[in-house]
């Protein structure tokens, strides 16, 4: 991945970017598990953008033109999906539950990218007490029960009230706080492997200060693992999300539609047989975890060369594919860590 | 991500070069240094939950207030010494922590301890249900899916691993009670037992807690049939998440020691690629689980409180949503230390038991 693509031509941006790029680059099953996890990301967020086109009723609607809905109906012509105890649409609500998932993942990532990403390279390059400071406490996070400290947190920042903004925010936020040491230990462990560069020397010797070094240095070749990161993590912020709603620390229904807690709502209707209200609502979290998931596992897979599939010898490789060996390379060094 | 991908480590902190050429010496300094580290480690996470529950406020006024008048509010926090500065009441609860004081629930003024003893048990039961689960779905699984390398049986096997990762627990729990308890019938709704047996279980001398070893020792199989019966949804909802994680561990593994030259050499002498996989290149791979066992053991308390949830399984993840719910944040505190706790020592328990199986993560 590294040092041929260096010296190889620049292919145009469209086809370095993350996901095109290992699509070229796939095979087999593995381009399988990619597409279907592309699809199926993909439909996810043009439902969450399109969701006041296509869900049939709002989120906490609770009666149209002709009446009030029925409570606990099976589903039918008007209700798709049926209807919660509650009297929601069932349908409207999985639809609705999307958006709510997208903002949190956005709000959640974007918060910890940044934080995750600074110290990591901040302890990173620098070293000393605050690196040893960091490193114990993102350990210590680290190792702990996410969605327990999701929980505290949430309950921290909440403290019950949960509007639309103040849920979405209280559960980004917890899920930062658990995201963060993630991406301050990758991030770390990288900017220290490149600071004894001979690229980052040079630049010492040339006088660059600190700032630049790790600016335009390090922080482009440290972050090459990000698009990897930011699909599994996107993938976790949806369980955590519906962890949180499903114990009731989430978002309230009259603020906006939420999978998880709709599942707890669902759990007491299971006894007498009524599986509409929580089968969709769960199907919906597998499918976008699931997409999302996909979309990380073929990434990973395709920069790794030990498990990664090749063409077959006599086709010629796909462009910007550094010159592959044609048959699979023993993994000499799988036993390395 | 503790689940899915192995991420670049940094240079551990400790590395002591001396204690390589050192045969025996390195493994007792490396209990030693590798114990010491557990005390860091839980002392930021009381600190870090100390300091953000008393962000709320102090937790009388939390679960009591708007309930009593302000005067006996007011009366109750100076008795328990709330309305004395942070600090004082920070290290004075950790002097309580060293002397094994958790302090007393603020709804039901039990000791914190008494919850923990008595709601322990039987998530420590729910565990080890669910390890068992996840070890026979996960090791099997992976090892067909090794042998069958990017044929059909290991497409299948990986995408059910990513479906166990995908699927929520509550969910997965939710779609086992509906199909097996509502529709079919073959299994309790929730709970760990019928009434009935939960009153012989408490009945008994010195009861452990855990039932189907309580069941065993006072030799009622009755009981014990009951309590099999209860334990088997929770079980495999549970367990099928961490399963996922196995079999995708065993099959990278088994994949990498496929390639290992001692491996070529079986192959040449004609031994057979069943017995390569199952006899040489298995164990080898085993040892990543037991390290990642110890990353587990978080996840699995994680999924713990929503899967006691949904099967109302009377453990310390349900009773801390209680407590929660109640705004309880004496008790909360208490629980999440202690898993806090529990977390530090298993992960420590599990290094030592890679250090004596695996030489080389000695430093």
């Amino acid at each position: 991945m590294s040092t041929p693509a260096l010296t190889a031509p620049k292919q145009p941006l469209f086809s370095r970017l993350p996901v095109i790029s290992h699509l070229k680059k796939s095979v087999g099953l593995q381009r399988g598990m990619l597409v279907v996890g592309v699809v199926l990301s993909g439909l996810f967020i043009l439902t969450s953008i399109f969701a006041p086109l296509l869900a049939p009723y709002g989120y906490s609607q609770l009666s149209d033109a002709s009446g009030s809905f029925p409570t606990q109906q099976a589903p039918s012509s008007e209700h798709l999906l049926g209807t919660t105890v509650g009297g929601y649409d069932v349908l409207s609500r999985v639809i609705w539950g999307s958006q709510t998932a997208v903002t949190v993942i956005i709000v959640s990532v974007a918060m910890s990218l940044f934080l995750g990403v600074a110290l990591g390279l901040l302890s990173g390059y620098f070293g000393g007490w605050l690196d040893r400071i960091l490193v114990v406490v993102a350990d210590a996070i680290y190792a702990f029960p996410t969605l327990l400290l999701a929980i505290v947190i949430s309950i921290v920042i909440s403290r019950g009230q949960s509007s639309f903004w103040g849920g979405i925010f209280s559960c980004a936020f917890s899920i930062t706080v658990v995201f963060v040491p993630q991406y301050f230990r990758v991030i770390r462990a990288e900017t220290i492997r490149l600071k004894a560069e001979p690229f980052v020397e040079s630049a010492k010797v040339l006088g660059a200060s600190s700032m630049r070094i790790i600016g335009r240095h390090i922080f482009k070749n440290a972050t090459r693992t990000l698009p990897l990161m930011f699909t599994l993590n996107a993938s976790e912020a949806i369980l955590t999300l519906a962890g949180l709603g499903f114990l009731g620390f989430g978002i309230e229904p009259t603020s906006a539609a939420e999978w998880g807690f709709d599942l707890n709502k669902a759990l007491a209707d299971t006894s007498s047989g009524i599986w509409w209200t929580g089968v969709f609502p769960g199907i919906a979290i597998v499918l976008t975890v699931l997409g999302l998931t996909l979309v990380g596992e073929s990434i990973n897979d395709l920069n790794d060369p030990r498990i990664r599939g090749r063409k077959r010898a006599g086709r010629t490789p796909a462009p910007g594919t550094p010159a592959a060996p044609t048959t699979p390379s023993t993994p000499a060094e799988a036993g390395k860590p | 991500m503790t689940t899915l991908i192995e991420v670049p480590e940094a240079e551990p902190g400790i590395v002591a070069p001396k204690s390589k050429s050192k045969a025996g010496g390195g493994l007792g300094r490396y209990i030693v240094i590798r114990f010491f580290l557990i005390i860091p480690t839980v002392f930021i996470l009381v600190t870090l939950v100390f300091f953000l529950m008393r962000v709320i406020g102090d937790p009388i006024t939390a679960s009591q207030g708007g309930r009593l008048p302000p005067d006996v509010l007011a009366q109750r926090i100076h008795d328990a010494g709330y309305d004395r500065p942070v600090l004082v009441q920070y290290f004075e609860y950790l002097g309580q922590l060293i002397t094994g004081n958790f302090g007393t629930t603020i709804t039901d003024r039990r000791p914190v301890v008494e919850v923990l003893t008595t709601f322990g048990a039987a998530t420590l039961e729910l565990s080890i249900n669910a390890l068992i689960v996840a070890l026979a779905v996960g090791i099997p699984f992976g090892l067909i899916a090794a042998q069958h390398r990017d044929k059909t049986p290991d497409a299948l096997l990986r995408f059910f691993a990513i479906l166990c990762y995908a699927t929520p627990v509550f969910f997965s729990g939710l779609l086992l009670k509906l199909t097996f308890s509502v529709w079919l019938g073959w299994f309790p709704v929730a709970g760990r037992a019928s009434t009935r047996t939960e009153l012989t279980m408490s009945g008994l001398a010195a009861p452990s807690g855990i039932y189907w070893l309580d069941a065993i020792r006072s030799g009622n199989f009755t009981a014990l049939g009951d309590i099999a019966a209860h334990a088997v949804l929770p079980a495999i909802a549970l367990g099928l998440l961490t399963a996922g994680v196995f079999l995708r561990l065993v099959r990278t593994n088994v994949i990498g020691t496929l390639g290992k030259d001692y491996i070529e050499a079986g192959r040449s002498r004609g031994v057979s690629e069943y017995r390569l996989v199952t006899k040489h290149a298995y164990k080898p791979a085993l040892i990543p689980i037991i390290t990642v066992m110890g990353l587990q053991i978080a996840l699995m308390l994680g999924g713990a409180i929503l899967t006691e949830t949904t099967f109302e399984w009377k453990g310390l993840g349900y009773q801390l949503v209680q407590y929660l719910n109640a705004r309880d944040f004496v008790a909360v505190q208490g629980i999440v230390v202690l898993l806090a706790i529990i977390v530090a020592v298993t992960n420590f328990i599990v290094d030592i038991i890679a250090a004596l199986i695996d030489p080389r993560v000695r430093y």
